[in-house]
C-alpha cells in the first residue's frame, strides 16, 4: 500500500469513483494503524508492515548516514556553499538552488565594508572530524543486546553520533569547525515506524537509558546538546526514517504522516497529489514534522495556513507512560485543556512524536510575489500594522530594515534574467525621481500572495493601496521573490563568514505593535553598545525584520554578526552579547521566543516568562509522564 | 591664596584656571574684546540629536494632542465629567498653549545681546568647564539629553542658554514655573527663549498631568531639544541643596523605562556664585517677609543690583550620565510590559538624589563660604560689637581650606581679602578686625525693641548662613560622625553607625542623602575623618585622635545650629498642649519662642528663625510619622 499512489485523484472520474477511492484510502489508512493501545506500551511487530511500506521511502531526502549528503560542521548540503573563486568573486556552488552556480560580485565589497573583513585573513575550519576527538561510547550493554533482538537499526559510529549531538547554534558550529566535540550520544537508533519507537522507549525505560529525539537537526536553542552532566548512556532517536505519508483524506482535507518526514518531502509528495500543508518554516528543507510539533513551529505563510498549532488535528506521541493521543479527528473539542498543548512545545522532554494528522489545502491556483519600498522603517512598520488591522495580510509579508536591504543587494547575481537589477531600478527610478528616499534609510517589504487569480489580484491592489498611504512604492515581483529565496541561502552564508572571522546568528521574538519600533531600535543599539563594551574591534552588523503580522503584534527577527579578529574568546563574547540582546528584548516587552523555542539556551528566563505556577504545572506534567527523566535532554524546564 | 585678584577691566590674557584637570574658561573674556552685536548675530549651527525623526516646533503641539495617550485620557475625562470630548480636547489644547515654549532663534539672539551687556556688568567672569561642554555637545547628538542645573538664582537658566548659544549647542527647552509666564513682556521673552511653563500645584488634575507628561515625553522622544529642569524644583533660598522633586524626573525618565528611547543622558550642572544677585531678598523671605511676586516692575526695581559686583560665576557641566547604565540592576523594565504605566518611584528617587549630589560635588567652594562657616561659629554679639581679628580669621580659613581639599572640594582660587570686599553687604573689615554688617537703623521716634533687634541681626546672620550653606554638603557626612562621636562618647563602630544613621534620618530633609546608602555615607565619613587625621579606625572601633580635636570640634559646631533649632521646635511641639495646629500658626509661634530664647541667652543660633528650617522640621516629622497632615 503506497500512500503516494493513493493520492492520485484528479482523473476527472465520476464522483462515485472518487468517493470509492477516497473510502479505500481511508480504510487502508485505518488498517495500517495498530490496534489501539491503552496507556501501556505494546510492542507490536511491525517488520512486515515495514517491508510493505518501504517502497514509498525510496524518494527520501534524508539518508541514515546524513554525512553522505550533508556537512558535518556547517549548514546544509555538502555540495552547496559560498566561496571566493580565484578572481576573488563570491560564488555559490552546487545545483540545488536558483542561486547555485552564480557569481555575486557585490558580496565581497559588502563583507569588507560591513565587517572589515579581508580575503587575506582566513579562519578555515578543520577539514575532517578526527574520531579520536570523540569520546568512546558509554554503552548500556543490556539495552544494546535487547535492541539488537528487535532488529531496529542502530550505530555507535563516531560520525553518526557527532552528527546528532548538535543543532545550528553559533557556538555549536564554531566548536565543530575547530574540531572540538563535547558530550555526544553514545548510540543512534533509526526506528522505522511508530511501533519501533514504542519498543525503543520501552527498552530505554527498562534499562534506564537517556533518549534524545532527533528530527532534522536544525535546532537553534541548544535543544540537541547532550547535557554534560548526564551519566547514563545517551541514545539519539533519529526519526528520519519514519517519513511516509500514511493517508490523505480529501473529503476532510487532512493527511496523516509519520513525524520524521522533512518539510520539503512533505510538500513535494503532497504537491504530487495537488495538495499542500502550506507550512513553510525557513528550515523546511531539513526540519521535520515532529520537530515542528515539538517546538511550536511557525511557517512563513501562516497568514493563510496558520502556525503548527492551527494545522495539527491529531498527534501521537510515545512517552514512558505510554502513548498519548486523542480519540477522534473532530476539528475542535471542549474536553478540558487541550492535551496537544502539552505535546506542542515540549521540546523532546516528554516523548517522541511519531505520527501527525494535519490539515491540507489544495495547491494554490496562483502565486504572486511582490515588494514595496518605504522611505524608512517607521513607515514600513506603520504599513504592516495597518495591513494587520484590516486583516488583509498576504500569505507572507516581511519588512526588512535598511541593513538587510543592503545585504540583499550584496547577493545580487552577476547575470540573471530573473533578477531585474534591484539596485539599478531603485537608483534610476526611486532615488532620482523620488528624492525623498534616502538610500541609507529606505527599507523593503516583500510580499507573497496566493489563491485564486482574481482574488490575488484584488488582494494585491488592496495591499498596495495601503502601502501607498504610508509612502510605499511598488518595487516589483523579482525583488519579492529574491527576498524569499535568500531565506534558504542565508544559512549557507554564515559558513562563508566563519571562513573570514565573522560570526553571527539570528534570533527572534514576538512583540505588541506599539513596541515594534522601540524594540527594533533598542535591541540593535544594545548589540552595538555591548560589542563595543566587550572589546569587539569592528562595528557589528545588527539588523532586523518584521516577519509575521498578527492582530495584536508582530514577529521580529534579528540578525547579528561581527568580525571577531583580535578577540581571544569570540564565542564567549558572542554569547554575552546575545544574552544582553535577549535581556533587551524582554525589557522591551518582547517574548522569550516566537518559534525557535527555549531549549537550553533560553531556559534561565523560562520561569519569569510563564510564572512560578506555570512552571510548576509544566514540571508536574513532566514528573507524571517521565518520572525517571528518560527523555533527558533537559530542555525547557 | 592671598594674591590680589586682578581688578575689573584689566583682563589681559589669563591662563585658563585648571581645577582637577578640568579646564575652566572665562566666556566673558572674548565678549569684552569683541562686538556684542557680532556675537548676537553670529551663525548658530548646532548639531542636534541624530537618532530621532526631526520635529519642528510647529509639529510639537500637534503630535502631543494627537497622541494616543492624550486621546485616551480625553475620552476618559469626557465620560467621567459628562462633558463632550470636543470640550475636553479644547481644554487640553488650552493647557498646552499655556504651557508651550516658543523657541525662536531671533529672541535667543536678542537675549544674547542683552545678556552679554548685563553679564559683563554683573560678573567679573563666567567660568565654564570646556571639557564638560564638549562632552555635552557629543551627548546631544547621541541621545536625548536632560540638563539638570542646581537653582540658586533667577539667572541660572539664562546663563545656561547663553552658553549653549555661544558654543553652538542646541538651546534647551526649559521647564519653568507658571508665575514667570504671567510677567509682562518678560514672560513672552522667556517663552520665546525656550521656556515652557508648568503650574506649581497640579495635584490631581488628570488632564493637566496628561498634557504635561505627553508634552515632555514628545520632546524627549523626538529629541526636539535638550530638556532642562531644576531637579530641586525650586530656587534654594538658603543656597543649600533642596530635596529633589520626583514628578518631573519621573516624567522625563519614563520614555526610557518604557523603551521608547534607547537611552537618556543626564547632565548635572553645578552653578556656583561668588555672590548671588538675590542675597538681600533671601534672608528677608526666610524671616517671614512675604515673597515678592515675580513681576516685571519688581525685576526693574531689582535693577539696582546691576550697579554691584557679583564676582565670579562658575558653571560646571557634569559628565553626561547614561540612565541605562545608572539603572542597570536597579529596575526591572519588564514590569512595563503588561500595563501601560507602573511606578518606579524608588529608582527615580535614587537617581534624583544622585543628581543633586553630583551637582553638589561639582560646585566650587569659595573661600568666602569657608569664612562664613567660621564666622558663624563666633558668637553673634562678638561679630557685631568687637569684631573678629582678621589674622585669626585668615589663619583659620587657610586651615579649613586644607580640610576642604582633603574632603575632595573643588577649590576656588579666589582670595580672602577680595572676598570680604565683594561681600561688603555682609561683613566689613576695619582696623584689622572683621564685623558683621547689620542693616542701617532707620530714623525712629521710639527706640528699637529687643525683638526687632533680633530680627535685624537675624537678617544679617541668615545672609551669611546662605553662603556657609554653599560648602555644607562637603562637611555634612563627617560632621554627622563627629557629632555621633561627641554625643555617644563611644568608639564602637556599630554604635556609632547606629547613631550616625539616626542623625542622618532626622536630617535628611535638611541635607541630601541618597536613599538607602547610609552605610556608604558612614564609610565615606570614616574615610574622610581618617584622611584628615581626626580619627583612628580599626575593624571594630573609631577613635578620635588628639590631633583631630580641632577638626572634630569644628564639624560638631557646624551641625550645632541645626541640632539646636530642631530641639527648639521639638520642645515647642512637646510643650504645646494642642495636638492639632495649622502650619500658618506654627511658624510665627516658633519664631516667637526662638526670639524669646535668644534674648534670654538660652539659644545661640538665629537659624531657628528661618522658615526654611522650620518647614524642614515639619517635613522630617511627617516623614518619620510623628506628625500627620490633616486635609481640611
Amino acid at each position: 500500500m503506497n500512500a503516494a499512489m493513493a493520492s492520485n485523484s484528479s482523473g476527472g472520474g465520476s464522483d462515485r469513483q472518487r468517493i470509492a477511492q477516497q473510502r479505500l484510502r481511508i480504510i487502508a489508512g485505518h488498517l495500517r494503524r495498530p490496534v489501539d493501545v491503552d496507556s501501556t506500551i505494546l510492542a507490536a511487530e511491525c517488520k512486515a508492515q515495514d517491508s510493505k511500506t518501504d517502497v514509498s521511502s525510496e524518494g527520501k531526502t534524508v539518508p541514515r548516514r546524513r554525512q553522505e549528503i550533508m556537512k558535518w560542521n556547517g549548514w546544509g548540503y555538502s555540495d552547496t556553499k559560498f566561496l571566493f573563486n580565484k578572481k576573488g568573486q563570491a560564488e555559490f556552488t552546487g545545483k540545488r538552488y536558483k542561486l547555485s552556480g552564480m557569481i555575486m560580485p557585490a558580496l565581497k565589497d559588502w563583507l569588507e565594508d560591513t565587517f572589515g573583513t579581508n580575503l587575506q585573513h582566513k579562519s578555515p575550519a578543520t577539514p575532517i572530524l578526527t574520531s579520536s576527538a570523540v569520546q568512546p561510547p558509554t554503552l548500556n550493554e543490556a539495552f544494546v543486546e535487547e535492541l539488537k533482538s528487535t532488529g531496529i537499526p542502530f550505530s555507535h559510529d563516531a560520525e553518526d553520533r557527532v552528527f546528532r549531538a548538535h543543532g545550528h547554534c553559533l557556538h555549536e558550529i564554531f566548536a565543530l569547525r575547530e574540531g572540538k566535540v563535547g558530550r555526544v550520544p553514545d548510540l543512534v537508533v533509526w526506528p522505522n515506524c511508530h511501533n519501533d519507537v514504542v519498543r525503543i522507549v520501552e527498552l530505554a525505560c527498562k534499562h534506564n537509558v537517556c533518549l534524545i529525539p532527533y528530527g532534522g537537526g536544525t535546532s537553534v536553542s541548544s535543544g540537541l546538546e547532550c547535557p554534560p552532566e548526564e551519566t547514563r548512556s545517551i541514545v539519539s532517536l533519529d526519526t528520519s526514517q519514519m517519513s511516509r505519508i500514511l493517508w490523505i483524506d480529501e473529503k476532510n482535507l487532512t493527511a496523516h504522516m509519520e513525524a520524521g518526514i522533512v518539510g520539503q518531502d512533505l510538500e513535494r509528495l503532497l504537491n504530487e497529489s495537488g495538495y499542500c500543508t502550506g507550512h513553510e518554516p525557513d528550515s523546511m528543507e531539513f526540519s521535520s514534522l515532529g520537530g515542528w510539533v515539538a517546538t511550536r513551529a511557525s511557517g512563513m505563510k501562516k497568514n493563510i495556513y496558520g502556525n503548527i498549532e492551527d494545522l495539527v488535528i491529531r498527534v501521537k506521541m510515545v512517552t514512558p507512560q505510554g502513548v498519548i493521543e486523542k480519540s477522534c479527528l473532530g476539528p475542535r473539542m471542549s474536553t478540558g485543556p487541550d492535551i496537544h498543548h502539552f505535546i506542542m512545545g515540549s521540546e523532546g522532554t516528554l516523548g517522541v512524536v511519531t505520527e501527525v494528522t494535519m490539515k491540507i489545502r489544495p495547491m494554490p491556483e496562483y502565486q504572486k510575489y511582490g515588494s514595496v519600498v518605504f522611505p524608512n522603517f517607521e513607515q514600513g512598520v506603520a504599513c504592516l500594522r495597518e495591513v494587520a488591522k484590516q486583516r488583509c495580510a498576504p500569505a507572507s509579508i516581511r519588512l526588512m530594515d535598511n541593513e538587510q536591504f543592503k545585504f540583499g543587494h550584496a547577493l545580487k547575481p552577476q547575470v540573471s534574467s530573473m533578477f531585474t537589477s534591484f539596485l539599478d531600478g531603485l537608483k534610476t527610478f526611486y532615488i532620482t525621481k523620488f528624492k525623498g528616499f534616502d538610500p541609507n534609510c529606505l527599507c523593503v517589504a516583500t510580499l507573497l500572495f496566493e489563491g485564486h487569480r482574481e482574488k490575488v489580484l484584488q488582494h494585491e491592489k488592496q495591499v498596495y493601496d495601503i502601502a501607498a498611504q504610508f509612502g510605499g512604492l511598488a518595487a516589483g515581483e523579482d525583488n519579492g521573490q529574491r527576498g524569499y529565496m535568500l531565506t534558504f541561502v542565508i544559512a549557507y552564508l554564515r559558513d562563508l563568514g566563519m571562513d573570514y572571522y565573522v560570526i553571527g546568528e539570528s534570533f527572534e521574538t514576538s512583540v505588541p505593535w506599539d513596541r515594534v519600533l522601540d524594540i527594533c531600535r533598542n535591541v540593535k543599539l544594545r548589540i552595538i553598545q555591548e560589542c563595543k563594551d566587550k572589546g569587539v574591534q569592528f562595528q557589528p552588523l545588527a539588523s532586523c525584520r518584521a516577519t509575521q503580522t498578527y492582530d495584536s503584534g508582530a514577529c521580529v527577527y534579528f540578525y547579528f554578526a561581527f568580525n571577531y579578529r583580535g578577540l581571544s574568546d569570540p564565542v564567549h563574547v558572542f554569547e554575552e552579547v546575545e544574552h544582553a540582546a535577549r535581556e533587551e528584548i524582554l525589557a522591551n516587552g518582547g517574548s522569550l521566543s516566537h518559534h525557535h523555542g527555549v531549549g537550553k539556551l533560553r531556559k534561565e528566563w523560562m520561569r519569569e516568562a510563564v510564572s512560578n505556577v506555570g512552571m510548576g504545572m509544566l514540571k508536574s506534567v513532566k514528573d507524571y509522564v517521565d518520572p525517571n527523566n528518560i527523555f533527558g535532554n533537559r530542555n525547557l524546564l | 591664596m592671598l594674591l590680589k585678584r586682578s581688578t575689573r577691566g584689566a583682563h589681559s590674557a589669563k591662563p585658563p584656571v585648571l581645577i582637577r584637570s578640568q579646564c575652566f574658561v572665562d566666556i566673558l573674556e572674548e565678549r569684552r574684546l569683541r562686538s556684542d552685536l557680532g556675537h548676537a548675530l553670529r551663525t548658530f549651527r548646532p548639531s542636534p540629536y541624530k537618532g530621532g525623526p526631526s520635529c519642528s516646533a510647529a509639529d510639537l503641539p500637534k503630535i502631543v494632542l494627537e497622541s494616543q495617550h492624550l486621546r485616551y485620557v480625553v475620552k476618559e475625562i469626557a465620560t467621567e465629567t459628562g462633558a463632550s470630548p470636543e470640550e475636553v480636547r479644547e481644554e487640553a489644547s488650552a493647557i498646552l498653549e499655556e504651557m508651550s515654549q516658543n523657541l525662536q532663534l531671533g529672541f535667543i539672539r536678542l537675549l544674547g545681546y542683552i545678556f552679554t551687556k548685563v553679564f559683563k556688568r554683573l560678573f567679573t567672569s563666567i567660568n565654564v568647564n570646556m571639557e564638560g561642554l564638549k562632552a555635552l555637545q557629543q551627548a546631544i547628538q547621541e541621545s536625548p539629553v536632560i540638563l539638570l542645573p542646581n537653582h540658586r538664582s533667577y539667572v541660572d537658566f539664562l546663563v545656561i542658554s547663553y552658553i549653549m548659544f555661544t558654543y553652538d549647542i542646541p538651546v534647551p527647552v526649559i521647564a519653568a514655573g507658571i508665575p514667570l509666564a504671567g510677567m509682562k513682556i518678560v514672560g513672552a521673552i522667556i517663552r520665546r527663549s525656550g521656556a515652557f511653563f508648568i503650574r506649581r500645584a497640579i495635584g490631581s488634575d488628570k488632564l493637566y498631568w496628561a498634557v504635561m507628561s505627553e508634552y515632555v515625553r514628545t520632546i524627549i522622544k523626538t529629541g526636539f531639544a535638550p530638556l532642562e529642569f531644576y531637579v530641586e524644583g525650586l530656587r534654594s533660598r538658603t543656597l543649600k541643596s533642596l530635596m529633589p522633586k520626583l514628578g518631573m524626573m519621573h516624567m522625563v525618565l519614563e520614555p526610557y523605562f518604557k523603551g521608547e528611547v534607547y537611552d537618556i543622558q543626564l547632565v548635572p550642572i553645578s552653578l556656583s556664585y561668588d555672590r548671588v544677585l538675590e542675597e538681600s531678598l533671601l534672608a528677608l523671605e526666610l524671616l517671614g517677609v512675604p515673597k515678592l511676586k515675580e513681576s516685571t516692575t519688581g525685576l526693574l526695581k531689582a535693577s539696582k543690583v546691576l550697579q554691584d559686583d557679583y564676582g565670579i560665576m562658575h558653571v560646571n557641566f557634569g559628565r553626561p550620565m547614561s540612565v541605562r547604565r545608572l539603572c542597570r540592576g536597579k529596575i526591572n523594565l519588564r514590569q512595563y510590559n503588561l500595563i501601560p504605566r507602573a511606578e518606579a518611584q524608588a529608582c527615580v528617587s535614587w537617581l534624583a538624589h544622585l543628581m543633586v549630589r553630583i551637582q553638589e560635588e561639582g560646585s566650587l567652594i569659595s573661600p568666602w563660604s569657608l569664612m562664613a562657616c567660621l564666622l558663624l561659629q563666633a558668637p553673634t554679639a562678638v561679630l557685631t560689637e568687637q569684631g573678629l581679628p582678621w589674622h585669626q580669621l585668615t589663619e583659620k580659613t587657610i586651615w579649613l581650606r586644607k580640610l576642604a581639599l582633603d574632603f575632595g572640594a573643588l577649590p576656588d582660587p579666589d582670595v580672602m581679602s577680595s572676598a570680604v570686599a565683594l561681600h561688603h553687604s555682609v561683613v566689613r573689615r576695619e582696623a584689622g578686625r572683621v564685623y558683621l554688617v547689620r542693616e542701617e537703623e532707620p530714623e525712629r521716634k521710639r527706640p528699637i525693641s529687643p525683638e526687632e533687634d533680633v530680627i535685624r541681626s537675624a537678617a544679617a546672620v541668615l545672609m551669611m548662613v546662605s553662603y556657609r550653606n554653599q560648602s555644607l554638603h562637603l562637611f555634612v557626612r563627617p560632621a554627622l560622625l563627629a557629632t555621633a562621636i561627641g554625643v555617644t562618647k563611644t568608639a564602637q563602630r556599630d554604635e556609632l553607625f547606629a547613631f550616625f544613621c539616626f542623625l542622618r534620618d532626622v536630617f535628611s530633609n535638611e541635607f541630601i542623602f541618597i536613599p538607602g546608602e547610609s552605610s556608604q555615607d558612614f564609610e565615606e565619613a570614616c574615610v574622610l575623618l581618617r584622611k584628615c587625621g581626626a580619627v583612628h579606625i580599626s575593624e571594630q572601633e573609631v577613635t578620635a585622635s588628639d590631633a583631630g580635636l580641632e577638626a572634630l570640634s569644628f564639624l560638631q559646631a557646624l551641625l550645632q545650629p541645626f541640632i539646636d533649632s530642631y530641639q527648639v521646635m521639638f520642645r515647642f511641639l512637646c510643650e504645646d498642649k494642642v495636638h492639632v495646629f495649622a502650619e500658618k500658626q506654627f511658624l510665627p509661634a516658633v519664631r516667637n519662642l526662638a526670639t524669646k530664647l535668644i534674648l534670654s541667652g538660652e539659644l545661640h543660633t538665629y537659624e531657628t528663625l528661618s522658615s526654611d528650617t522650620q518647614k524642614n522640621v515639619l517635613s522630617a516629622l511627617r516623614r518619620l510619622e510623628t506628625l500627620a497632615k490633616l486635609e481640611s
